[in-house]
């Protein structure tokens, strides 16, 4: 016999029936604390229930609210008893009724028997353990806090900021390093004892019981004044959550908790029936003197804790919709943008399919309907082609369309046929890529068989869409990697801005591009465009293009097919 | 939201609780059993007509995730589901005869039912033809939900509205009664859904689905809502405003994180496109009992003469709620 419990119960009493009785049995004596507030009627079956077991103490009880003094009380009013009545205990391990023991308590038994002088107790100072929830560390030690937190939080918070503006400290006694960790200790009789004979005990119980949560520094400040050997962890494994509560094992848990080695384990829920009947039940762990590692435990915490805070990016639905500015990326993957460059090469599309490996759309946003990859009529997550759905809330098209294919990077087309509400949020995307070649929408124009007054005036429109356009991609909130050609400047040396912006998408295994697109037949462009300044509309987006001679009959040598080195 | 906002959503939510509590003339007890609900039990309610065959899966599917006891109003059914519901041994049934649409859609009767037997529960509204999914629903309970909930300070659970469909015709495979209706309508849309915020009552207005695309494509905005709220830790001052769709007071509304992260949240599986469709929505049709001039029905009776087809290429067949939480339709949050 060298360990013994203490046992903190409120609540859900057949279950700590269950753990006092299973600990018994292994030979440690418990002592229970039940907390002042249970009903008379309540205490008293559960008293009667276990109060034959020659192991078992109650001892005095106190009111146990959370972060307040009555939990040290407990823990020091059980202590007590534990140390003066089983004399030959060496350790007293700090737990509650839902605490499960996961390994047989015999391998418990060994463990600290083979660590005879060793005080298992997390304790760390304040400035170096991000703990704290709350924004409440150092000042729990220097502030008063009379007021319950759950019950008077208005009178708690104003009390906090009133001592704050006067600037009211409270003096630590004795030059105490005030200490934090893991309220679930086990601690060695000399330790133990030692705390709870001090000569000084009364102004430190003075001291702690205004600290806030004196149960996770009380026992871990005043071990550092008297430990030989502080081992600074726990032996509970109690993993808590971003707002400071414990996280709860269930019976899907059971294979996680049986690797995971620790001794004990908090907390439990009392209907997981299959935890309890494993881990109370004799004989079915398998026995290993392993040191405990509850690092996959850690793991699976700390994922839920970052998609409760951080969320996945790009995401919005039922249960995260988040404010402008807190999304952590508005779309949850790249995505390439062109404006001009269907106009300008007559086989784009297939080219950049093929070139790039990606999935390559018409133009999503058309006013006809959604010119989806291959003429499809829906998309992943059957997206539909409708234009008026789209219109609804295109921000919502965008972000599902690049949510539904996570993992293939999206291209379309764009251009001053489109609809242009989304081209805000699309600037301001660093997870777009948008390239323009400014004019290019004069090539279809010129390509056309139209009235030239029509001509005339749909150019001038579609000037006066692309240069807002323009204005958006150029405005200093814009994030997204924007590129911008003048056709003029484009068509000189084609290859090379094709080849900046398909090796920035990143597409792995891709060489460098051996075959071009094919450019549609320039050849009269430049007197179209001086034909348009004749009619009084300046064309300027595209850049300078020569008037070629007016005579039709002079010949002019090939266009030299631009080469790939 | 100034002061003079809150008052007036109170006033509201005032006006709702007195006429609910007016309209519990309307019910008349068929089987009150609410004597055996005890402090701590989960709460199902439910409005319904001409169910009865979907209603053993329904009872059963509920039973097994731990639902202690069902309040069903039954909108005077003519068949025997009425009667089938009064031998179950868990189930409370009241019936009337008056208008479902002047109830505002049954929200008036479950409003009093819960305002006289769900305060300080944990109270469920689904119809018959819903199934809630939830985080862990394949090895937990609801309770171990709801104490979850409890345990984190939470009131109100969001469970978005997920139409299923069967691939092929509606009328392809009937429906047996007892049977699983995932076996028959087993796809739905994963990712085509809008989420908008309702600034007067605080809740996400969520469009989109199925419906939107085969019945709606060229007026998405009269596509029904599907942001529901069918779980809640009830107090008998709270009020449903317009079916599961939104509750007064308006925090309880707050199932979204707007910092960026996820709350955890669940699905109702909506089994409502089955053989027994396009009779319910002929039906519907003639009573005019349903929502805007039920608009949605007259929808669903014109695009299912044409061609009563739901699923399409990019359809996604059900598997559990791993696949749903994947998909992003619903989230863990921080429970693990």
């Amino acid at each position: 016999m060298s360990v013994g419990i203490v046992m903190l119960v409120h609540t859900d009493f057949d279950r700590a029936k269950q753990i006092a009785r299973h600990w018994t049995a292994a030979g440690c004596p418990v002592v229970i604390h039940v907390d002042a507030s249970v009903s008379r009627k309540a205490y008293t079956s559960f008293y009667r229930a276990l109060v034959t077991d020659p192991l078992i103490r109650f001892c005095k009880r106190h009111k146990c609210e959370w972060g307040t003094w009555g939990l040290v009380a407990a823990s020091q009013s059980a202590s007590e008893l534990m140390l003066d009545t089983f004399l030959d205990v060496r350790h007293v391990y700090l737990s509650s009724g839902a605490c499960v023991p996961l390994r047989p308590v015999k391998e418990l038994i060994e463990y600290l028997e083979a660590r005879p002088r060793t005080d298992f107790i997390e304790s760390a100072t304040t400035a170096d353990v991000p703990w704290t929830v709350g924004g409440l560390d150092e000042e729990r030690f220097t502030l008063r806090f009379p007021f319950s937190w759950r019950k008077q939080r208005f009178l708690f918070d104003k009390y906090v900021e009133l001592q704050r503006r006067v600037g009211f400290k409270r003096k630590i006694p004795n030059g105490l390093v005030p200490h934090m960790g893991s309220q679930w200790w086990c601690l060695t009789r000399q330790t133990l004892s030692a705390i709870l004979s001090d000569p000084e005990r009364d102004t430190y119980d003075a001291y702690f019981s205004k600290v806030w949560i004196p149960d996770e520094s009380y026992f871990q400040t005043l071990a550092r004044q008297y430990s030989s050997n502080i081992e600074s962890r726990s032996l509970t494994l109690s993993k808590f959550d971003f707002q400071g509560k414990p996280h709860i094992f269930y019976d899907d848990h059971l294979q996680l908790l049986m690797r995971s080695d620790c001794f004990v384990a908090r907390k439990i829920w009392p209907h997981a029936n299959k935890l309890y009947d494993t881990f109370l039940g004799k004989g079915s762990v398998t026995t290993k003197m392993a040191e405990p590692n509850p690092a996959k435990i850690d793991r699976i915490f700390a994922k839920a804790v970052e998609r409760r805070t951080r969320g996945r990016a790009g995401l919005y639905m039922q249960s995260r919709f988040p404010n402008d500015g807190w999304e952590n990326g508005v779309t949850c993957g790249r995505y390439s943008v062109f404006q001009g460059f269907s106009d300008l090469f007559e086989d784009f599309e297939p080219w950049l399919a093929k070139a790039t490996g990606t999935q390559v759309h018409g133009h999503l946003f058309s006013t006809e309907k959604v010119e989806y990859s291959g003429g499809q009529s829906a998309f992943n997550g059957a997206l539909s082609d409708s234009a008026a759905m789209r219109d609804y809330n295109p921000i919502a098209f965008l972000t599902n369309l690049i949510w539904n294919t996570r993992g293939e990077r999206q291209c379309f087309q764009f251009g001053p046929h489109d609809e242009q509400w989304i081209s805000w949020f699309m600037a301001k995307d660093p997870n777009a890529q948008i390239s323009v070649i400014s004019g290019a929408w004069a090539v279809p124009l010129f390509k056309s068989n139209r009235n030239f007054a029509d001509l005339r005036r749909e150019a001038a429109e579609l000037q006066r869409v692309e240069s807002q356009f323009l204005n958006t991609l150029r405005s200093p909130y814009a994030k997204a990697r924007i590129r911008i050609w003048t056709m003029a400047e484009f068509i000189e040396a084609p290859m090379e801005p094709l080849q900046t912006v398909i090796d920035e998408m990143g597409q792995s295994g891709l060489r460098r591009l051996s075959e071009a697109p094919k450019m549609a037949d320039l050849t009269g462009f430049g007197q179209f465009l001086q034909n348009l300044k004749n009619q009084g509309m300046h064309p300027y987006l595209m850049g300078d293009f020569p008037v070629e001679s007016s005579d039709p009959n002079q010949k002019k040598p090939p266009r030299k097919p631009y080469l790939v080195q | 939201m100034g002061v003079f906002q809150s008052y007036r959503l109170r006033l509201l939510r005032r006006r709702w609780l007195i006429r609910a509590i007016h309209k519990r003339r309307e019910l008349r007890p068929i089987v009150d059993r609410t004597h055996q609900i005890r402090s701590s039990d989960l709460l199902c309610f439910s409005t319904l007509r001409n169910e009865h065959v979907r209603l053993p899966f329904f009872l059963d599917y509920y039973r097994e995730k731990g639902i202690n006891h069902f309040l069903i109003v039954d909108n005077d059914s003519d068949d025997g589901g009425a009667e089938y519901l009064a031998e179950q041994p868990d189930v409370s049934l009241w019936h009337t005869r008056k208008s479902y649409k002047r109830a505002r859609f049954g929200v008036d009767w479950l409003n009093w039912l819960q305002f006289r037997y769900g305060h300080n529960h944990w109270c469920l509204v689904v119809d018959p033809d819903e199934f809630l999914i939830y985080p862990f629903c394949d090895t937990r309970p609801i309770r171990a939900l709801t104490d979850w909930l409890d345990a984190s300070s939470i009131k109100s659970f969001s469970a978005m509205l997920l139409d299923m469909y069967p691939k092929g015709r509606l009328d392809e495979q009937p429906y047996q009664p007892g049977q699983n209706p995932l076996e028959i309508a087993s796809w739905f849309d994963s990712g085509n859904y809008t989420v908008e915020k309702n600034k007067k009552f605080g809740n996400l207005w969520i469009q989109g689905g199925p419906r939107a695309r085969v019945f709606f494509p060229d007026r998405p905005e009269k596509a029904p809502a599907l942001n529901k709220i069918p779980l809640v830790k009830w107090n008998r001052r709270y009020a449903y405003v317009s079916s599961t769709h939104m509750l007064l007071p308006r925090g309880l509304n707050q199932v979204y994180d707007e910092w960026g992260g996820e709350k955890a949240s669940g699905l109702l599986l909506h089994t409502k496109f089955l053989d027994t469709f396009s009779v319910k929505a002929q039906e519907e049709l003639q009573r005019g009992q349903h929502y805007a001039a039920s608009v949605e029905y007259k929808a669903y009776a014109q695009t299912m003469r044409d061609d009563p087809e739901l699923w399409c290429k990019w359809s996604e067949k059900y598997i559990n709620w791993r696949q749903l939480e994947i998909l992003g339709l619903m989230s863990k949050g921080n429970w693990a």
